[in-house]
């Protein structure tokens, strides 16, 4: 067993280049393949994926210890003392990583089985989420930015087709088209970033840079401006105010696909890189303090607009961008293992709620209004349980996972203290308290209004097939254990001891407690950072947990009042009374509408000014046009001399000989 | 007043405008010919003009090749006039554009 996992750096290239040869296979010869061959070839090339990962994950916790592993298939390209290599690393962070990732998308797989079942794009919509699969895994185990930023492009790729996956019906190809726009933003500053890097730098492998970021003059501002154009990157592909605005839209996708790219996989891209370059971005604090003021920010505004929503799916789709938020704030704390810890457990339960939500569409047969929903725990059993387990884990209530990755945000964010503004971790603690509660609110809210009550609708609800229900039960039971491992501080101790006495009944090399923190913070490590932590005693942490817990309890109790049953008139009314605030939150804030006057159209007008200048009359009228015209006129003019009256001709030579006379002459 | 050479070169220039600008504006082909001719009248002065100023005889001769040559271009030319009055019956220049198609 040791043996295999010793060897396991070597195979570590497999794990990415396995969903490739099924998106391949699939991609070319899908249409001929039956749909059997398709959905095995598929799910079988993410489950070996998977169970490699698992391999490796073990290789860098057992035999690694830790130690970064790296697989090289050479040099990608060398221009003089710019190089990039094909280096697939695998360390404590990119291990998790590759976890969450291969086994969400397998489950996902299988799911997507039912859920897509007999749709005519069924070959394609396997092969483009095998390609995700490759990409996405390219992004997490690249060894260095340009690595990455492949990646980065082929989920956006794959995201942009998966959204407009049924591009037949316009509304789902533009947001499609939306989603790829707005990306493009924020790769323009990924992307500068990196050029930044290469030039300052002169490398861009992570460990080249964990070795020169401490050397930056970090009051020359270079390293904040790179910093901050990276996180604009992060912004775009994670959803952050100002440019999450393709998310709620890519929900007209698949459902499956909302769950494995816009929520468990790829929008958390941003937050990765932001974790995989802490060292350099923990040296930057005012760049750190503008990742945590714009996660706080994003966390409470999406959660707001999240609350008023009547869209099953946009309920969960401004969810994902609040908690993306939430994980932005750990990261601008300097709390990276908070919000990478808070990433994988999100990944699950969101996973979860959002298949949840596709099985609800799929029983109703299409219908995603909340408001034409009601009583359907009794119709969609497993469904209901599954979603309820995650949505308790969601609102933060212990034992469940997100109960602890939240309380470990929320009581970072409180002692952290950033040497550039002080202050700030007040705020961004309040927003996120704020926020803590908005959310249990307004899942609950989603579940009293689906579950519970009378059906509204006109549908015949089904429970959905085993091959659904089964990744749903997986998923609920895994975010119910996993918060144990990455219990706070004051619990740790108690919990190992036991943990450790109770398996050494059993065994005689009991093993070491599975701890999240400590596992993962050797890929933190940050030279020359003041980032600090105020210290605080046990007590005022435990006061500070259970304070989160009546937070949640609040939400909790506030959504059963106002929505349990479907039959209080008190929502109606209370929308009534707030009435400007209301409708504002409905429109989501007029968001895309403020866009669409300040960016869109001025975008359009410019473009159609400079369509009519430049190309219309510069280049097709004066440059392509201009010199027929000119050949034209000339020729237009000329033919005139051209007449055959030997006279005139004559007459020409004699002016000319009279030139050339006087001219002699003069001379 | 003494007659210098600057005087036969000025009335050879004043025939040779003249006849360049019959040749150009007179439309008669017949008064194209007469007017070429007088070109032709023009360069014989001169040439006698410096022949006598310089005291040789070359110039003189070259007039006589001159006068040869233009009574061979006459001949040529009135019977082209008459061949294209034949056919056009006119001798109007302007009428004698249907060689360029």
């Amino acid at each position: 067993m040791m043996q295999a996992l010793s060897n396991m750096q070597n195979y570590l290239w497999l794990i990415p280049a396995l969903p490739l040869l099924g998106a391949i296979v699939n991609g070319l010869f899908g249409r001929r393949l039956s749909t059997a061959f398709v959905s095995a070839l598929a799910i079988s090339t993410v489950t070996v994926s998977s169970v490699l990962s698992v391999m490796a994950f073990f290789a860098v916790r057992l035999v690694a210890h830790g130690a970064p592993m790296v697989t090289s298939l050479g040099s990608w390209f060398a221009i003089d003392r710019y190089g990039v290599a094909m280096n697939f690393m695998v360390d404590p962070l990119s291990s998790v990583m590759i976890l969450v990732v291969t086994i969400v998308s397998t489950l996902i797989h299988i799911y997507s089985v039912g859920y897509m079942k007999g749709d005519p794009g069924y070959h394609r919509y396997f092969a483009y989420l095998n390609l995700f699969v490759f990409a996405m895994l390219v992004l997490v185990m690249g060894d260095n930015l340009v690595l990455m930023f492949v990646g980065w492009e082929g989920v956006g790729l794959c995201s942009y087709l998966l959204i407009g996956f049924w591009f037949t019906d316009e509304e789902k190809a533009i947001a499609g088209k939306k989603a790829f726009v707005v990306n493009r933003i924020g790769d323009f500053g990924f992307l500068l970033g990196i050029i930044l890097l290469f030039h300052y730098a002169g490398t861009v492998d992570f460990a080249g840079l964990r070795e020169v970021a401490p050397h930056f003059d970090v009051a020359a501002g270079t390293l904040t401006v790179i910093t901050l154009l990276l996180f604009l990157g992060a912004c775009g592909k994670s959803a952050q105010i100002p440019l999450y605005v393709w998310l709620p839209d890519a929900m007209a996708g698949p459902t499956p696909v909302s769950a494995l790219i816009h929520a468990a996989t790829m929008v958390t891209a941003g937050v990765y890189m932001v974790c995989r370059l802490s060292f350099m971005f923990a040296l930057a604090p005012v760049t750190m303090g503008v990742i945590a003021g714009i996660g706080t920010l994003t966390a409470l505004f999406a959660a707001t607009i999240g609350l008023a929503q009547n869209d099953i799916k946009k309920v969960l789709a401004y969810s994902t961008v609040s908690q993306l938020g939430y994980m932005f704030a750990a990261a601008g704390v300097a709390a990276f293992s908070a919000g990478m810890f808070h990433l994988v457990t999100h990944a699950f339960f969101k996973a979860c709620l959002f298949m949840c939500a596709g099985s609800v569409i799929h029983a109703l047969s299409g219908e995603q209004d909340i408001g034409k929903m009601g009583g359907l725990s009794a119709k969609l059993p497993d469904t209901r349980f599954t979603f309820l387990v995650s949505t308790i884990a969601i609102a933060g209530f212990p034992p469940l996972s997100g109960f602890f990755s939240k309380d470990e945000i929320l009581w970072l964010a409180f002692t952290s203290r950033n040497p550039a503004i002080p202050g700030l971790n007040y705020a961004v603690w309040a927003g996120l308290a704020i926020t803590a509660f908005l959310t249990a609110l307004y899942m609950f809210r989603l579940y009293y209004m689906v579950f519970t009550g009378g059906y509204a609708g006109h549908a015949h609800p089904h429970e959905s097939p085993k091959v659904m229900t089964w990744p749903l039960v997986i998923l609920a039971a895994v975010t119910m254990v996993l918060g144990f491992i990455g219990l706070p501080a004051w619990l740790e101790h108690p919990v190992e001891k036991a943990f450790v006495a109770v398996h050494g009944l059993f065994s005689k090399a009991p093993w070491s407690y599975p701890n999240f923190g400590h596992f993962i913070s050797s890929s933190f490590y940050a030279q020359g950072s003041n980032f600090g932590f105020a210290e605080f005693s046990h007590a005022a942490e435990i006061g500070f947990t259970l304070f989160s817990i009546g937070i949640a309890v609040a939400g909790w109790y506030t959504a059963k009042r106002l929505y349990a049953g479907r039959t209080s008139a008190v929502p109606e009314r209370l929308a009534e009374r707030a009435g400007g605030l209301y409708r504002g939150a409905v429109a989501k804030w007029y968001v895309d509408e403020i866009y669409d006057a300040i960016i869109v159209k001025p975008f359009w007008a410019v473009s159609r000014a400079l369509h009519q200048l430049v190309d219309v009359f510069i280049i097709d009228t004066l440059m392509v046009n201009g010199p027929a015209y000119i050949a034209q006129g000339t020729g237009y003019v000329l033919k005139f001399w051209q007449n055959g009256n030997v006279q005139r001709y004559l007459a020409a030579i004699l002016v000319g000989a009279g030139v050339v006379v006087y001219v002699l002459l003069k001379g | 007043m003494t007659v210098g050479v600057g005087h036969y070169l000025a009335l050879a220039a004043l025939l040779f405008c003249i006849g360049a600008f019959g040749v150009v504006l007179r439309r008669n082909f017949l008064a194209v010919l007469m007017s070429l001719e007088i070109m032709l009248n023009s360069a014989n002065i001169v040439f006698v003009a410096f022949a006598r100023q310089a005291g040789g005889h070359a110039g003189q001769v070259i007039a006589f090749f001159v006068m040869a040559l233009a009574a061979a271009e006459v001949a040529t030319g009135l019977a082209l006039a008459i061949a294209w009055f034949r056919v056009a019956r006119t001798v109007n220049v302007d009428e004698a554009g249907e060689m360029k198609h």
